[in-house]
């Protein structure tokens, strides 16, 4: 059946692999993300000054420093350190704590948003921080973090071609292999290209449907 | 497992000159992704929607794929085509063609936050598009945006470190080079990583101050 198929599509089968591994990737980094996130995000607006300059610290070696340099970094210093993790897993823990990093900013900016007076009245009500946050704060924060949250799960999709630089077996490595292999390096490029575009696709029309709700919804009700 | 530092002293001067390439590029790189994000923009909100639909999918596309892809694209087909550059030049258009996706959707913020009364306005007085465009709305669009634009820039200032993949000598490439002949990898590379953070804090630090400066009179125009 295979060979049935018209030239630039019988690149496809190889490159599916790697997409998979992509997906797979980037799926799990995004949880780990997720998770640093709100650990990060929350320890930065602690009142204990030590977590707060942790935090502080961390995010901005992560934001203040690309991805690449990072991940060059992790993959020559820490074996000599006595810490050596296959690629796949070196390059989730980085993605995680990368795109965590940016994560904390999102959580960071959004509970500082929600309004004073929930605090206030929470404190009223005599509930505890950890409740207020957990049963008041944080769900009308959740809201609004999805938008940005869902950009930093592109940027973390586009992360992930990145780790082809250390031998994780994801779409990009497939790509230039193939290129080796085949010679059609624009056919494989462009073919590689597009399957990125295809994976991130639900992603992008998640965040233009939460765009044009954001504008409904600053248009105001009258013109609903 | 022990650092060297005098070692760190010997490459340092090394290093930092290969920063320069990284801030060049970013800054060549930026100035072209403003340009090309303003054409970008045009044509995304023009009335010919052949251009419309071209610019969007055009702007789409590149912000939904890798950099690191649409660099090597660059890099291995264009050759084939006739158009050849150096590494660096290849980099900095590729840099320049990937951010002018991202400046123009900044614009296109910038555009739709300028009052509608302006452009019924301009519609009154029956002022053609490109006075329209030129002395009315652009002007009013780009200054609130300059904030983000500042911060492209200082993110383009680490992106450059990508253009190592096709051997261009910037910094982090130069740090490999430099550590795969000492095998001091802990010191190269911690000085690279010291390098992009002072760049990238630095450059925060002098468009805050900018800002600073700027804001007082900001307030003043309305």
């Amino acid at each position: 059946m295979f060979d049935q198929i018209p030239p630039p599509f019988d690149l496809v089968g190889p490159l599916l692999s790697g997409a998979v591994v992509t997906i797979g990737v980037a799926a799990v980094s995004c949880i780990l993300a997720l998770a640093v996130a709100f650990v990060a995000g929350l320890a930065r607006i602690s009142r204990a000054f030590p977590v707060r300059a942790a935090a502080v610290a961390f995010v901005e070696f992560f934001r203040g420093t690309s991805l690449i340099v990072q991940l060059f970094w992790i993959f020559y210093v820490l074996p000599l350190f006595g810490l050596s993790t296959g690629p796949i897993e070196t390059g989730v823990v980085l993605l995680g704590l990368h795109f965590g990093a940016y994560g904390s900013e999102i959580v960071r900016g959004t509970v500082l948003a929600v309004d004073r007076g929930q605090w206030d009245a929470a404190t009223a009500l005599n509930m505890s921080p950890g409740l207020t946050m957990r049963r008041i704060i944080l769900p009308q924060a959740f809201v609004a973090m999805l938008p940005p949250f869902t950009n930093t799960a592109i940027e973390l999709l586009k992360g992930t071609a990145i780790m082809s630089l250390i031998a994780v077996p994801e779409l990009a490595a497939a790509g230039r292999t193939l290129v080796l292999n085949s010679g059609r390096t624009a056919e494989v490029f462009s073919l590689v290209l597009v399957l990125y575009f295809l994976i991130a696709y639900p992603l992008s029309r998640l965040v233009r449907a939460f765009e044009s709700r954001q504008a409904a919804k600053s248009r105001g009700v009258q013109n609903a | 497992m022990t650092i060297d530092p005098t070692y760190v002293g010997e490459i340092f001067p090394i290093l930092a000159r290969a920063a320069l390439v990284n801030v060049l590029a970013a800054c060549v790189a930026f100035s072209l992704a403003l340009v090309g994000g303003l054409f970008l923009v045009l044509a995304r909100l023009s009335t010919v929607r052949v251009l419309r639909l071209l610019a969007t999918g055009i702007i789409e596309f590149v912000r939904d794929t890798p950099f690191l892809i649409q660099l090597f694209f660059v890099f291995y087909v264009l050759p084939r085509y006739g158009i050849t550059f150096g590494p660096l030049e290849t980099g900095i258009v590729a840099l320049g063609l990937h951010w002018s996706a991202y400046t123009s959707e900044v614009y296109r913020a910038g555009i739709a936050s300028v009052p509608s009364g302006q452009w019924d306005a301009a519609t009154a007085l029956n002022l053609p598009a490109s006075r329209t465009w030129g002395r009315i709305i652009l002007p009013q669009a780009i200054l609130p945006v300059l904030p983000t634009l500042g911060n492209y820039l200082i993110v383009m200032f680490k992106d450059t470190a990508i253009l190592s993949t096709i051997a261009v000598s910037e910094l982090l490439g130069v740090a490999l080079g430099q550590a795969s002949l000492s095998f001091r990898y802990v010191e190269t590379l911690t000085l690279v990583a010291v390098l992009f953070l002072a760049m990238s804090l630095g450059a925060s630090a002098v468009f805050r101050t900018v800002e600073g400066i700027m804001r007082p009179r900001e307030l003043t125009r309305n």
